[in-house]
């Protein structure tokens, strides 16, 4: 029983992580229909960020994913200046790709000046500490990082939801030339949710460098995940993000367990295809 | 002469050609160039036919790719015969599953499919990597066997290679060929540019799709069994991963996406691109030359999503403008 309570607390605590690095993804997808392909690389940059602000200053990584969040906004907005705008209309799979090259270009930019070592920061204020409920161990530094994923998730929702600039954002998200004709300055909305996105992937690889490696390969993984979580919920969802996140963090901690732990992620991607299959706009798609 | 007598006799003249640069090339890093160029065209271009003709973009071409590498690779290795039984077994088994596959994600639209295929991509790296019968993570080793065609294996010299490289090319873009000016390419680009439409004027789309996807993943295979001969070796990160996928992607949409040549002049620039820089820029460290990669991919989105054939286009008319003296043509070129 005690393993059951064990596994299901570390899927849904990954599911949260996921959750916080897909949501970012997911607004952009919603509101631009652009797939940002450098999303994890972006995620690694923001671990690199806070690894070397606590390597070398000492800060820890409990206090220093404000920084990485504010320049991972500066990082996205850059980004929908200098390649999403000017790639966007051209051909359909333009922004997909120029994303694509500038997650070559950052992963082996790490790679070239801070060679493929894993880099774990070890002596931070949450590292090794746990606590037991039922027999389930639980990890601080994951907890902390599940529970301000839900904190951002939830600001991010309210600030869609219930104030004008976030109906400003919807507005653009489902017709871009009328809200333009209401006034609002569609450009300055892309930018700011480009930044946004960056900001959450920022806070996100944060949080994350309190009990994970980094290495320029990290982003891989967490992107694909994302896309499939972003997929999955249905794109522009946030609550369909969440609730996707935390669907294949469990499946992929139960299969990991019970089944092999090297197939858990054919699980995720299988379980993906199957649910998009018969859905194929996502759980919470329009 | 028409236009496309033209082309065949440029064919022709190109398999008459091509085959007496192999004396210059002998075991030289040129050579090693010239065959990838080849080799990575004929496959951009086997892509080009579902995702430029068709319009069904897929990043899931290196599971195809992987199983046509493991079909000669397990002929030699496992089986101790030729590959020449292994690839054709793993060009109809990279058609099977490529129906199988596609079947049901045709029925998802733009960037789902998209998704779709890496999850795809993805199981089947995950797959391999654990499944023994086909030497798991560490891959297929080939062993020492003598040199020849039969055994399509050459320690010393690339020419072997490079006819085969170039009997690929010519293959696939000869089939490329006949398929744009037969009912298959014009039903192709019909349901690429409006399926509801086409379906209407008694067009199967689904027949369609699949077949050209069939046909898109043989070649695919045969080109993956190229690789596995040339490279010696096989294992599922070289084959059949995504890196490998986006290789199919890059160089067709920078020569320029559902045209005839754009894979073949985007393999002109990428693939020496990448050689060279490899080989001369290695000493600013890892990674460079794929620094490199990803700011050109960058750029030529930003400056010309059509790629080479669309810069060529832009010339093209320019040209005839001056010559007619008349306003610019606006409006889609492709």
């Amino acid at each position: 029983m005690s393993n059951f309570l064990q596994v299901l607390i570390d899927g849904i605590l990954s599911g949260l992580l996921y959750a916080l690095v897909a949501a970012g993804l997911s607004m952009i997808w919603g509101v631009m229909d652009v797939i940002n392909f450098a999303h994890g690389e972006f995620l690694m940059v923001a671990m690199y960020i806070c690894y070397w602000m606590g390597f070398m200053l000492g800060l820890d990584p409990i206090f220093t994913w404000i920084a990485s969040g504010i320049f991972l906004f500066i990082l996205g907005g850059l980004t929908y200046k200098w390649v999403i705008k000017r790639s966007l209309g051209k051909a359909a799979m333009a922004p997909l790709l120029a994303t694509f090259g500038l997650s070559m270009l950052l992963k082996n930019f790490c790679m070239n000046r801070f060679s493929p070592n894993f880099r774990l920061l070890s002596g931070t204020l949450l590292d090794g500490r746990t606590f037991e409920i039922g027999g389930a161990i639980v990890s601080v530094p994951q907890l902390v990082t599940g529970l301000f994923s839900l904190a951002i998730i939830g600001a991010l929702y309210y600030l869609i939801k219930k104030t004008r600039l976030g109906w400003a954002i919807q507005a653009t998200a489902m017709d871009k030339e009328a809200a333009e004709l209401m006034g609002i300055d569609t450009e300055k909305i892309y930018l700011l949710v480009f930044g946004l996105g960056g900001a959450c992937v920022g806070i996100a690889g944060g949080l994350m460098t309190t009990y994970l490696a980094v290495h320029p390969e990290v982003g891989s993984l967490f992107s694909l995940i994302a896309f499939v979580v972003v997929a999955l919920g249905g794109f522009g969802s946030i609550p369909g993000a969440l609730f996707a996140a935390i669907l294949i963090g469990l499946v992929e901690s139960f299969t990991g367990f019970y089944v092999a732990a090297v197939l858990k992620y054919v699980a995720v991607f299988a379980i993906y295809l199957l649910v998009i299959l018969v859905r194929p706009k996502g759980l919470f798609g329009w | 002469m028409s236009k496309k007598d033209k082309l065949w006799y440029g064919f022709i003249i190109a398999a008459l050609i091509l085959p007496c640069i192999p004396g210059v090339i002998g075991g030289s890093f040129f050579g090693h160039v010239a065959t990838m160029i080849l080799l990575y065209a004929a496959m951009a271009q086997s892509w080009n036919i579902i995702s430029g003709y068709g319009g069904q973009v897929s990043f899931g071409h290196s599971v195809f790719f992987g199983i046509g590498a493991y079909g000669a690779a397990l002929a030699v290795v496992t089986c101790n015969t030729l590959p020449w039984y292994g690839a054709p077994i793993g060009m109809l088994a990279a058609a099977a599953v490529s129906i199988f596959i596609s079947y049901p994600c045709f029925r998802l639209k733009g960037h789902y499919f998209a998704i779709a295929t890496f999850a795809i991509v993805e199981i089947f790296n995950r797959l391999f990597m654990i499944w023994d019968a086909v030497g798991g993570a560490l891959g297929l080793d080939y062993p020492i066997l003598p040199d020849g065609w039969l055994n399509f294996s050459w320690s010393n010299t690339k020419t072997g290679y490079y006819l085969g490289a170039l009997a690929i090319f010519l293959l696939v873009f000869g089939v490329v060929r006949w398929i744009e000016k037969h009912r298959l390419g014009y039903y192709l680009l019909a349901v690429r540019e409006g399926q509801e439409t086409a379906e209407s004027l008694g067009v199967n789309s689904t027949f369609v799709k699949l077949g050209a996807m069939a046909i898109s993943a043989a070649f695919a295979a045969l080109c993956g069994a190229f690789f596995a001969q040339y490279n010696y070796r096989v294992d599922p990160p070289m084959v059949m991963s995504l890196d490998m996928s986006m290789k199919f992607v890059l160089i067709t949409i920078l020569g320029g996406i559902g045209t005839f040549w754009g894979p073949f002049l985007g393999a002109l620039v990428l693939i020496p691109l990448q050689e060279y820089t490899r080989a001369y820029l290695s000493f600013l460290g890892a990674g460079m030359d794929l620094i490199i990669f990803g700011l050109i991919i960058i750029v030529v989105m930003i400056k010309e999503p059509k790629g080479i054939m669309g810069l060529l286009g832009y010339f093209v008319k320019k040209k005839q403008n001056d010559e007619t003296n008349g306003p610019e043509e606006k409006g889609a070129d492709r």
